[in-house]
């Protein structure tokens, strides 16, 4: 059967095609096409990338091949979908739910984007594998639980005999994330979707992950429909790209071809955001000449000496240490990017620096002022001196009060405004300052962009001309082109207002755009810091080799080499 | 909330997750039952105290059971006998001393310690507990998943009108329409009271008498005496068991339906597993969690509605004992059972949560 | 709070600020009718309380009209609508100016409750330490312990147990009072304690901004926003605890204002003779009220969580939801948003600051 469509062929070989697939949603606020005719064909063992950014419908397509979308939803075109060895064919659009659940798991299969939801938290995983080989067929516990066993060993987790019987919260994120793939790998299908596989995870856990997707390709001989948002995955993992845009496709090339010679402007602009390592050194050293001509003599701002910060443990037990011992300055003016991965105590440090956690050992002076044992009451007026940006722009505003009042907070706590009115002339000023239109004062944060948000949080924080400004991953929430524009403000700034910072990062890239110096946490301790082009250029410490080298780049050429440099590091590690 | 706000890794929200679980009880298991455990002294003391405190604050109870009986001088004799006339705070502290001790004082009208009312109808209230949990479980649980399953469908909407419909009729009400039905319309089931008095008068004479008719029923070995003590427990327990039994349905309901939303439920949808393994394994053991703790917060509910359903259908017991010695004004006897019961609320929480945890794996290991 | 930044918004349409408007338009199938029975039930209600003097043809407390005592037990007919009651009351009018007594108790013992465990649980909750733990530890005892129970110990101090004027229902409001105050203090407390660690909190303390503000004018107004829902449902119960107790013998006199539970109580003998009118009525009376008042409750629950609203809003989620939103197990999924906000909630917050 080889029908051809105005948009694409199907073609027998293919493990799945989609032609022309529409989804409609119903919303509030009417129906919302979330899928406009999406046409795209994945050959076996083929790793097909669908990128794209929030609302992209790359999602929604995604889990359309397994018939997952929900009920709300209605579906038009068709889903070929094809078993390995060619015996069916199904329609998914069309299909039954008992058609549907019986290739679910057999013919295709979904690795989820948070491996620790993904997995129900009471049953055991063995349970859980398991429970889809039985599924799908008369198989005794026992030879189910063997299969499993030997799925999991397949996929890397040691000693499967035993931890079979574990429960999901025994296992780390990365083997969490090995199981769900074991899950999906068991009946051996022809297509595994994975969506978002390693947005959840640390960078280093994302590089052995990726290496595992890999390996289903060339050891399994399984197809991969992969959905991310990010372009170094791509880079490192797809022979095929698909570009989507607001439900449509704007490009679909090859993955060689689509990053060296993008045709849709869109992707030119998708590609040209993605932060590079090595962009920043050179704006760096221009920053810190500009910063050294202006004054010799700087002072640091803040200076930690074997900082500790504990969490206190209940009822008399051993507290939790997030920050072990360290030691770091930041200077007038300077921008110290602190990067780390997940509970590397990061975000402690900034927390402690703005005086939202205890410290609990060592020093840490800022502004002046030594935090260990401080007051409220004393630290109060150094306040004036510290801006902080959050993480989450949905939860960094007062969700009843306008945009203009929560900018104007900072002027009127400290008397620089009787109340939100009498600060308006200032908040317009600050808006504009951010690239926000004035007439954004009026609107509830709900009524702006996640982007927007973040860009109010900025003035919100600079209001009083803050001597030091912390930001604590202010772009992990957002889209590529979205960071990329509060990068750049950020740095505008930074550059007009003087402000020292400290820049909280999991993203090596990011940090390395617009710190002068960084530092890298790992596991509460510091283990190495320098101006960017020290850290990045040459890292001293494994650590750092581990974490620069496992960070993708959106250049699949350049990303193989730095793979089989990553290999050969972990060779030596271990 | 957790050291680690900041970074996109759920891992870092995921063993934080663990972890509070058992900072809240220590290293495993057994040091949260003990931890748990301790938590029970200082519920039942607060309790004791502010029923002690606010039935005294108020007057002594003597004054007030038989204020109008006697004598001014008469009266003031029998404050004096009680030790009424002392400094409350030493009444207090002897209080406390003989709950410590178990001694939970003596009625007034009848001149029983309550502990002994509590054995001798006790038995009553926990039989009629047990009858209407049963009637609980079985309505409320399965009629729960299948409102889940059809959810805002038409089953879905018929049992939660149900549900609201048990919880709005006041257990009295409910017992008094059955009785004017199955009792006096049909006359298919007794009015009131635990057993016929032929039935009575036969479980009196055994030699292990526990007040829990049921089992000295069973141990008459009389079909006739078991089928009039069950014929007794159908309208009061599903007069209780129907209160129950909506809050039970609601709790499945809304329980489910959050679990049934989650990834891991799609998880195992996307590995093929049937719509109905789904709610039947999937959502519905790690929803038994929270529904679990909030059935223990129930038993309030439940010792709430068996003072009325006893006083409904003169079911001797505790319930019914309470409502006896409130309309006699015998506070003292008011207050003892009041505090026993508070004894019984904690433990009966206690168990409650100690069974979630063992249900949850993230306690268990 | 807010006066001070008056200013230009964006204005709704007239229409859609009556209260409820907004939340029929958006809702949809069964939790529309919920919904509307709800508000219809509960509008009946209130307008049977408020126009109670007009609509019952005789007073409650009346025994004859015109010289001749309406006789005791007489079955419904034309004189008696709903026949007359052991005590030879008429049953239609009891019914009607049970309404009165009824809500009249409702909003005495809500306002008391809420104002006490709001203040509670705000300051519970933002000012932590010991307080809050011992104040946990008490509410939590209280909340555990039968509710009825706790009203009759109540009302046994407050009116010695016997109630003879209008007092009565201030009796009986201050003892459901005292068994909400706990369940207030719980809500409020757990979504302060949440709403403590939420950004724009944490970003007015990087301001310095000093606590009453930080309290009053960003936590307060969101830590309320659920407290409508509450509201119903606790309506309910304390019209279920009033009933409770009148059926205890608890209640209020009949010669001083109808109440339904007493009614009941006294007709618990009648039942067994086979008169059915003096029980059925006053039951129902209390069933629909409660009804109402929960339906409107629970269709307000729903629209306000969106997963338990109607499924109408789903979107592409497919965006890179990079954040911290992962929740932990179960913390999205747990309890019953009402009946249970569980002490472990407040418990898993602990580890804040």
């Amino acid at each position: 059967m080889s029908a051809e469509t105005t948009d694409a062929v199907t073609n027998d070989s293919d493990i799945v095609s989609i032609v022309d697939l529409r989804v409609t949603f119903a919303t509030d606020g009417g129906a919302v096409r979330a899928v406009d005719g999406v046409s795209i064909a994945v050959r076996p063992r083929e790793i097909v990338a669908i990128v794209g950014e929030s609302g992209s419908g790359k999602s929604v397509t995604a889990k359309s091949i397994l018939g997952l979308v929900p009920s709300t939803a209605t579906s038009s075109g068709s889903i070929l979908l094809r078993s390995r060895d060619r015996s069916r064919t199904t329609d998914i659009v069309d299909a039954s739910q008992n058609a549907l659940r019986s290739l679910r798991g057999e013919d295709v299969a979904m690795v989820f984007q948070e491996p620790s939801t993904a997995l129900n938290p009471v049953y055991t995983v063995g349970w859980q594998i398991a429970e889809g080989i039985r599924a799908h067929g008369s198989v005794s516990r026992k030879d189910a639980k063997k299969q499993a066993v030997d799925i999991l060993r397949r996929v890397g987790i040691p000693d499967p005999e035993t931890r079979v019987n574990y429960y999901p919260h025994q296992f780390s994120g990365g083997q969490k994330q090995r199981v769900v793939i074991a899950m999906a790998l068991v009946l051996n299908p022809g297509l595994i979707v994975a969506d978002e596989p390693t947005t959840a995870l640390d960078v280093t856990v994302q590089a052995e992950i990726l290496d595992l997707l890999r390996r289903l390709r060339d050891e399994f001989d399984t197809a991969i429909v992969l959905i991310t948002h990010n372009m170094g995955v791509v880079a490192d993992l797809a022979d095929r790209v698909v570009v989507m845009y607001q439900g449509k496709v704007v490009e679909e090339a090859d993955a060689r071809t689509l990053f060296a010679s993008p045709q849709a402007d869109y992707t030119k602009q998708l590609l040209a955001a993605v932060p590079h390592i090595g962009q920043g050194e050179a704006r760096a050293a221009v920053r810190t000449q500009e910063r050294l001509a202006r004054d010799s003599s700087t002072t640091p701002v803040v200076v930690a000496r074997d900082l500790v910060i504990e969490y206190p443990g209940r009822l008399g037990r051993g507290g939790f240490r997030a920050v072990n011992g360290v030691s770091f300055e930041i200077k007038e003016g300077e921008v110290l990017g602190l990067v780390g991965e997940s509970g590397s105590g990061k975000t402690t440090i900034g927390r402690a620096i703005a005086g939202l956690s205890k410290v609990t050992g060592g020093s840490l002076s800022v502004l002046g002022r030594e935090m260990l044992g401080i007051r409220e009451r004393a630290f109060r007026s150094a306040r004036v001196d510290i801006g902080f940006v959050f993480q989450d722009p949905a939860s960094s505003f007062n969700p009843l009060l306008t945009i203009a009042d929560c900018v104007a907070e900072p002027l009127v706590v400290h008397g620089r405004a009787a109340d939100s009115r009498d600060a308006r002339a200032q908040v317009d000023e600050l808006l504009e300052a951010v690239q926000l239109p004035r007439t954004f004062g009026d609107r509830y944060p709900h009524e702006l962009s996640g982007g927007q948000r973040q860009r109010a949080s900025l003035a919100r924080s600079i209001a009083l001309r803050p001597k030091l400004l912390i930001a604590d991953e202010p772009t992990s929430a957002l889209d590529v082109s979205v960071q990329a524009r509060v990068l750049e403000l950020f740095t505008e700034l930074q550059r007009e207002f003087g402000f020292a910072s400290l820049f909280i990062s999991h993203d090596l890239a990011v940090v390395d755009l617009l710190a002068d110096r960084i530092a890298v946490l790992y596991k509460g301790e510091l283990v190495e810091e320098g101006t960017g082009a020290e850290v990045l250029g040459a890292p001293q410490h494994p650590y750092t080799q581990r974490l620069l080298a496992s960070l993708p780049v959106p250049d699949p050429i350049e990303q193989q080499s730095r793979r089989e440099a990553l290999h050969r590091l972990q060779a030596v590690d271990g | 909330m957790t050291a680690e706000l900041s970074s996109p890794d759920p891992a870092s929200a995921a063993p934080p997750a663990v972890l509070r679980r058992r900072s809240s009880g220590g290293g495993g298991l057994g040091r949260y039952i003990l931890v748990r455990f301790l938590l029970i002294i200082p519920t039942v003391f607060i309790l004791v105290t502010l029923v002690f405190l606010l039935m005294r604050t108020t007057g002594d109870p003597i004054t007030a059971a038989l204020g109008g009986k006697l004598t001014g001088p008469q009266l003031q004799e029998r404050i004096h006998e009680a030790g009424y006339d002392r400094p409350l705070i030493v009444q207090y502290l002897e209080y406390l001393g003989n709950i410590v001790t178990g001694n939970f004082g003596s009625t007034l009208s009848d001149n029983r310690p309550v502990t002994q009312v509590l054995l001798t109808y006790g038995g009553a209230t926990l039989e009629l507990a047990f009858y209407a949990l049963i009637v609980a479980f079985i309505v409320g649980i399965p009629l729960g998943m299948v409102a889940a399953y059809f959810r805002d469908r038409a089953p879905d909407a018929f049992l939660r009108i149900f549900a609201i419909l048990c919880y709005a009729t006041p257990v009295f009400f409910a017992g008094l329409l059955l009785k004017l039905v199955f009792a006096v319309w049909l006359q298919v089931l007794p009015v009131a009271g635990r057993a016929s008095t032929g039935a009575e008068l036969q479980m009196q004479f055994l030699q292990s008498k526990t007040g829990i008719y049921l089992i000295d029923a069973l141990q008459t070995g009389n079909p006739e005496v078991i089928g009039d003590v069950l014929s007794h427990a159908v309208l009061p327990g599903v007069a209780l068991g129907l209160l129950t039994a909506g809050v039970f349905l609601r709790l499945v309901r809304t329980n489910l339906i959050g679990t049934l939303g989650t990834d891991y439920v799609d998880s195992a949808r996307s590995r093929g597993v049937t719509e109905f393994r789904l709610v039947r394994k999937h959502a519905y053991r790690p929803a038994l969690i929270p529904i679990i703790t909030v059935i223990g917060l129930q038993i309030a509910l439940l010792l709430g509605g068996a003072v009325l359903t006893e006083t409904t259908f003169e079911w001797k017991g505790l319930g019914f004992q309470l409502a006896h010695y409130l309309q006699a004004r015998d506070f003292v006897a008011v207050q003892g059972i009041v505090a026993l019961l508070a004894v019984i609320v904690a433990v009966t929480n206690f168990i409650v949560d100690i069974i979630a945890a063992l249900i949850d794996p993230r306690v268990r290991y | 709070m807010t006066a001070t930044t008056a200013q230009t918004r964006p204005k709704r349409s007239l229409v859609s600020r009556i209260p409820l408007f907004e939340q029929v338009r958006s809702s949809i199938g069964l939790q529309r009718g919920m919904l509307i029975a709800g508000v219809v039930i509960t509008g009946l209600f209130v307008i049977t309380a408020v126009f109670a003097p007009l609509l019952a043809p005789y007073g409650f407390a009346q025994l004859r009209s015109d010289g001749t005592p309406f006789g005791a037990q007489e079955a419904p007919n034309a004189e008696h609508l709903l026949g007359t009651t052991v005590g030879g009351y008429d049953v239609l009018s009891r019914v009607i100016w049970g309404a009165q007594t009824a809500i009249l108790t409702i909003v005495v013992s809500v306002i008391l409750s809420i104002f006490a465990g709001i203040f509670l649980g705000l300051v519970s909750g933002y000012i932590g330490g010991w307080l809050d733990r011992v104040l946990v530890v008490v509410c939590d005892a209280i909340y555990a312990f039968p509710s009825l129970l706790l009203a009759i110990v109540m009302s046994i101090v407050i009116s010695g147990g016997r109630s003879d004027l209008l007092g009565g229902i201030l009796a009986a409001s201050i003892s459901i009072t005292v068994v909400f105050i706990p369940q207030y203090f719980r809500v409020i407390r757990a979504e302060t304690v949440r709403i403590k660690s939420e950004a724009y909190v944490e970003s007015a303390k990087v301001i310095g901004t000093r606590a009453p503000r930080i309290v009053f004018r960003h936590v307060l107004r969101n830590a309320t926003r659920s407290l409508p829902l509450l509201l119903t449902l606790n309506s309910s119960e304390a019209l279920l605890t009033l009933a409770g107790l009148g059926f205890l013998g608890f209640g209020i006199e009949p010669t001083a204002a109808a109440e339904w539970g007493y009614d009941l109580n006294k007709s618990l003998s009648d039942v067994t003779s086979g008169i059915w009118w003096t029980s059925l009525f006053p039951g129902l009376a209390i069933v629909l009220a409660v009804l109402g008042i929960t339906l409107l409750g629970e269709s307000l629950n729903d629209l306000a969580d969106p997963r338990l609203r109607g499924r109408r809003a789903a979107l592409d989620t497919g965006a890179p939801t990079a954040d911290n939103g992962a929740e932990p197990h179960g913390a999205g999924a747990t309890g019953e948003r009402i009946v249970a906000d569980d002490a472990s909630t407040a418990d898993d917050e602990e580890r804040v600051s």
